[in-house]
């Protein structure tokens, strides 16, 4: 045993090392490099990760996740992908009715893929890279002032290597209706591939918008260790979409930093239905008083999917609410993380938050970990948290069953309702219909009979 | 033949004998009431009926139409005919009753090897069945049965009977926790739908809802054992001298 402790330590290292020459060797070529600020910025990125390495299960914030598949892994960055998969393999990923589409592929923007097409005036959308060098004091106000370094070493090691993703720019008291569409495709190569895509969003004042994104794969080994960093200005109204549905030989690590101002009001929805290993972190900070925020998340895995999600709820501010609502189904032998933790700081008076964690069982090996977590400064509050966990129930199988229903549909129909409680939070809209028939086809996977065609409730929808 | 021929049924739940060999042929056409005291085995044997599997069936035998009852599953129960309202209706949060009805009927169709019923089809005659039980059209896109108050699920079971159809209907103890009001409503849900190829099956422990739906048999379930059978007049002794004169009787005999 201690012997290989040794090793793992040893391989672990070795890992270290080829982060440590990537990054001396992108620092002297990535864009932007001419800039201090954004040097200082990615210098101290990797330095923190070089001291503090991966986190290991003894890590309080990593408790239930082991990352040693990650940190033995020799992972290698493609910052200039020569071959692109054809514009055919990508269509039936797309989203429909999206107001513009960016493509990454290993991470790098793929003009070749993507429709920006006709915005509205105000509304800016381009790749990071594009940006940094186009335009970058448009981005140094933000980029990386939201996200701390220190508290967590992925997000060192997507700061280290911040260069490309997606930057979206919506001004002062416009309105964006449909959905901005953000698709990353991880391909296959001889090696293993890290990507740290890096998204900058800024909702200004008075704005509203949609953003999606959607992390798909084209088979081989895969890190995508994104970070977005969303600023929702005062009064804006910000829905965030993420959604995970890569292949089983892939890892996916993301942390959604949102900065609310002043009455901004900021939705976060997460659906997680693929790779082998998930951590979805989201992290709002109520930084303006009367900010709303909901933090709405599904994540439904088989086999041996390990899905992690790491909430961070901060009230800094006055007369805020946040509410929390995440739903785990697990089938087989897989492994679902429900980490919320809230924190109020003293200045935070009349805050309400509300947490919730509902999770299915579907077999007697599947594991569920949930930990509510409150921290509270300020004495006027109103925190509640409640986790359930429980298995599909034999009275209402046995009802359906006894209405002519098979046992199979029967199934379904509890575990799609279950779901659907995390659909009915999304507003109507392209983004909700993408999502609606994603998580129908998973629910349909993970009961073994084919899905229905729309969810119970739309199609019991009668006026 | 009869639709339903029970003989000689033994039914052990958790390993405690609760049918004790019950015997009951019900035609087509007919109404039969089952009464019996609490713990006397009527629900076992209505969940029995319905192919609930938890319950172990120790001998004896159920046809069904001249089917072996015993052999199908609940779904294939309910695809042949057999129709149970339940003494408890369970909640489905997040399925709403239209959905749910229709997916229903569009699983006896399938079954029977007929065409889906689309929603435009299926909404006009829903909503004639719903004015018969006086149902609110809210109803449809509420949740199966979530936070209904007791009237309003034992109408919901009714409603579904009559959507279905089925040969033969099962009430559970459809009448307790019912006010008079909504027990007439109840009974007329029944009534209409009686007719010379539908049978009932009315399990109660009280004669109040026989004065609406009235039977054509009358049978007392003592100790998992049907003690009496009788008219309806039946059902008007038991009220007056209780079911321990009748179980006794048994017992003498």
């Amino acid at each position: 045993m201690g012997a290989s402790k040794v090793a793992s330590a040893i391989q672990s290292s070795q890992a270290l090392e080829t982060y440590a020459e990537a990054f001396s060797v992108f620092e002297k070529e990535a864009i932007g490099r001419e800039l201090p600020w954004l040097r200082k910025l990615r210098q101290e990125g990797f330095d923190r990760f070089n001291a503090v390495g991966f986190p290991t299960t003894r890590d309080e914030d990593w408790r239930f996740t082991n990352l040693s598949a990650i940190a033995q892994t020799p992972f290698r960055m493609v910052r200039n992908p020569h071959t692109l998969p054809s514009a055919r393999q990508i269509e039936p990923f797309r989203m429909v009715g999206a107001a513009c589409t960016l493509v990454f592929i290993d991470g790098c923007f793929a003009p070749s893929l993507s429709s920006i097409g006709q915005l509205p005036r105000g509304v800016t959308v381009a790749s990071l890279s594009a940006e940094i060098a186009k335009n970058p004091s448009a981005i140094e106000p933000h980029l990386g002032r939201y996200l701390s370094v220190q508290r967590d070493p992925f997000c060192a090691l997507n700061t280290a290597f911040i260069e490309d993703g997606a930057y979206i720019h919506v001004a002062k008291s416009v309105v964006l209706e449909a959905p901005i569409y953000l698709l990353y495709v991880s391909t296959a190569h001889e090696f293993p591939v890290v990507s740290h895509p890096r998204n900058l969003i800024v909702a200004e004042e008075n704005s509203q918008a949609t953003i999606v994104e959607d992390y798909v794969s084209l088979g081989g080994k895969a890190l995508c260790n994104t970070v977005t960093e969303l600023v929702a200005a005062d009064q804006s109204i910000v829905a965030h979409y993420m959604i995970e549905r890569e292949d089983a030989q892939s890892f996916n690590v993301s942390t959604l930093r949102i900065q609310q101002g002043r009455a901004a009001d900021v939705a976060s929805h997460s659906v997680l239905v693929g790779a082998a290993l998930v951590r979805n972190s989201v992290h709002p900070v109520l930084n303006g008083e009367g900010g709303e925020c909901l933090i709405n998340g599904l994540f439904v895995g088989s086999d041996r999917q390990h899905l992690d999600n790491y909430m961070l709820v901060e009230h800094a501010s006055p007369h805020c609410a946040s509410r929390q609502f995440y739903t785990g189904i697990l089938a087989e032998h897989a492994h679902g993380v429900f980490h919320g933790r809230i924190i109020v700081h003293k200045d935070a008076q009349k805050t309400d938050a509300k947490q919730t964690n509902r999770n299915l069982l579907l077999s007697d090996t599947a594991q569920i970990d949930t930990k509510p977590q409150l921290e509270i400064y300020a004495d006027d509050v109103k925190c509640t948290h409640g986790a359930t966990i429980g298995q599909i129930e034999e009275d209402a199988l046995f009802y359906l069953r006894s209405r002519g229903i098979d046992e199979a549909s029967a199934r379904r129909l509890l575990l799609t309702a279950f779901a659907n409680e995390c659909l009915d939070r999304m507003k109507e809209g392209p983004a909700r219909t993408h999502v609606d028939s994603l998580i129908q086809n998973y629910v349909a996977s993970v009961t073994g009979s084919a899905p229905i065609q729309a969810s119970p409730a739309a199609v019991g929808e009668v006026k | 033949m009869s639709l339903l021929e029970i003989k000689n049924l033994h039914v052990r739940v958790d390993g405690n004998e609760i049918l004790k060999g019950v015997n009951l042929n019900v035609d087509a056409g007919e109404v039969h009431s089952i009464m019996g005291p609490n713990g006397s085995g009527k629900s076992t044997l209505a969940q029995v009926l319905a192919r609930r599997e938890s319950y172990d069936v120790t001998q004896g035998e159920i046809l069904f139409n001249g089917r072996d009852l015993l052999a199908m599953k609940a779904e294939e129960a309910a695809c042949e005919g057999l129709f149970l309202a339940f003494q408890y209706p369970v909640e489905i949060p997040g399925v709403s009753n239209a959905y749910f009805l229709r997916s229903a009927l569009n699983a006896v169709h399938k079954y029977r090897g007929q065409d889906e019923v689309d929603a435009m089809d299926f909404l006009p005659k829903l909503r004639e069945k719903m004015k018969l039980l006086e149902m609110d059209a809210k109803f449809l896109n509420r949740s199966v049965n979530e936070a209904f108050s007791g009237g309003e699920k034992k109408r919901n079971e009714i409603l579904q009977m009559a959507v279905l159809e089925p040969k033969l209907g099962i009430l559970d103890e459809t009448d307790s926790g019912l006010d008079i009001d909504a027990l007439r409503i109840v009974a007329s849900g029944v009534n209409a739908m009686r007719g010379p190829d539908r049978a009932f099956l009315v399990v109660t422990h009280y004669q109040r809802l026989l004065n609406y739906i009235v039977p054509d048999r009358v049978h007392v379930l003592v100790d998992g054992r049907i003690v009496k059978s009788g008219g309806p007049e039946l059902a008007l002794q038991l009220e007056d001298t209780g079911y321990a004169t009748v179980g006794s009787a048994a017992g003498a005999a």
